[in-house]
């Protein structure tokens, strides 16, 4: 058993639990009930992580979990205690240089107010690593998940497919997957 | 919308994890994958004394087939048994239910043994587990027992999981070799909860007559409700009608009860055709 083992009813106990968050490793003291989504945004003061319905309808708290999307407001921070997350901070390269997803999103004008643009970059980004040729019917599925209020949809489709044309373009390697901790980590 | 305080655990064997549930009391509950559990405790639905984080569980990470059964560990993820196809290929109607769970980036989290747990009568996995009779096994600190789906599912939103108990695993038997299945549901949106929907299972004898056939329905009642169409043959809209008078939904926010029934007759027509069609694809007939 873990630490946390020992302490069976600390309703009000508080956990040590260690992120490494877009490759920066983050020691945090938070109580059980801290949902990762608060936890990146209070705690680490990543803001760029929006929290919209908090109960995983809206997808844009999305973030990647050991490289898999997840809803952050869905997980607890003391459940990914030990985990490598990406949030939409950690998809721009070191210099500035948007992602595809990203450049996409700006070449499409794949939104418009930008509450719910983090969760879609985190969603898209994922979903071409494993499908990186969608059809449009596939782009409207991975994007399936996620509610935008402004754009109806259809730039954001082309988004998704523009990115997939940087991707490739790029040979999938120009910001394909999330930049590995250590490469940040040495960077900054 | 924030999860009420709760003392908190995360056991690394199964045995550590019914000694942590035994210890904090009937108040305890599992948390696995999260997509259920999480928003009712934001909605402060749900104010559980203590969870029991079982996600470091890799014992229970697994899907296997063995005997005529696929077995589901209690951590195997929606994404990670839908991708598997040995699995779909041995029950299709997993793979075809597992599809129409919510979105991709809930079925990466969410757990398949968790959704049925949860018994939501909304939920596809709940109606997959009482079409097929599947069992459940609970572990417990004084050892496992194994429940069958009827006995399983009592009522919306609860299960037979008796306080301390940790449910391991479902097993769930393979599609027999002249037998098909189908799903077909409706709902608002793509990945929302379905209005209606409908899981079916035809098989056929030597000759290639119905022998029986089984559909289960979500939505529609307190528990998933499983309804003999046999009598309508290879009539999928004679199976239609048979379900639409079988059907006793009541009306809600999301739909009249005339409208669930509705789309019980339809969705069954369709549910039946496909799943005719895949059993005689598969028997050869």
């Amino acid at each position: 058993m873990t630490e946390f083992g020992a302490s069976t009813h600390p309703s009000d106990g508080l956990f040590d639990v260690r992120l490494v968050v877009n490759g920066v490793t983050h020691d945090v003291r938070v109580p059980s009930r801290r949902l990762l989504s608060d936890c990146l945004r209070h705690d680490l003061r990543l803001t760029g992580t929006h929290v919209g319905c908090e109960h995983g309808v809206c997808g844009a708290c999305t973030v990647l979990v050991d490289g898999t999307a997840v809803r952050s407001c869905l997980m607890l921070a003391v459940s990914a205690d030990g985990a490598a997350i990406t949030t939409v901070e950690g998809l721009t390269e070191p210099d500035g240089t948007l992602s595809p997803v990203q450049q996409a999103f700006a070449d499409c004008h794949g939104l418009q107010c930008g509450f719910c643009t983090p969760g879609f970059l985190i969603t898209i980004t994922a979903a071409l690593a494993g499908s990186p040729d969608p059809s449009e019917a596939v782009a409207r599925e991975i994007i399936g998940g996620n509610l935008c209020r402004c754009t109806g949809y259809q730039n954001i489709v082309r988004a998704v497919l523009r990115a997939a044309e940087l991707r490739r373009s790029a040979g999938g390697s120009l910001g394909s997957s999330p930049r590995a901790g250590t490469a940040r980590a040495a960077a900054s | 919308m924030k999860p009420p305080a709760f003392g908190y655990s995360r056991p690394e064997s199964v045995g550590e994890a019914v000694a942590a549930l035994a210890s904090a009391g009937p108040e305890a509950k599992v948390l696995a994958g999260g997509q259920s559990l999480i928003p009712l405790l934001n909605m402060r639905l749900a104010a559980p004394s203590h969870l029991v984080d079982i996600n470091r569980l890799a014992e229970l990470s697994y899907v296997s087939i063995a005997d005529g059964e696929v077995v589901i560990g209690a951590m195997a993820r929606h994404a990670g048994v839908l991708a598997d196809p040995a699995v779909t290929a041995a029950q299709p109607l997993i793979g075809q239910a597992l599809a129409l769970v919510a979105h991709p980036v809930i079925r990466n989290r969410g757990t398949t043994v968790g959704s049925i747990v949860h018994a939501d009568p909304s939920g596809e996995m709940t109606a997959v587990l009482a079409l097929l009779d599947g069992t459940v096994v609970l572990a417990g600190i004084d050892g496992e027992r194994s429940v069958s789906a009827k006995d399983f599912l009592l009522g919306p939103l609860e299960s037979d999981v008796r306080p301390g108990e940790l449910a391991t695993r479902v097993s769930l038997p393979v599609l027999g070799p002249r037998a098909g299945c189908a799903f077909a549901e409706v709902s608002r949106r793509r990945g929302d909860y379905a209005v209606c929907g409908v899981a079916a299972v035809v098989e056929l004898a030597e000759a290639g007559a119905v022998a029986s056939a089984r559909a289960a329905y979500l939505s529609v009642a307190g528990t998933p409700l499983v309804i003999d169409l046999t009598e309508a043959g290879a009539d999928p809209a004679a199976a239609g009608r048979l379900a639409m008078s079988r059907v006793a939904p009541t009306s809600d926010i999301h739909a009249t009860a005339d409208y669930r029934r509705h789309l019980a007759g339809v969705l069954t027509e369709r549910a039946l055709a496909g799943a005719l069609a895949h059993a005689r694809e598969r028997s050869g007939d």
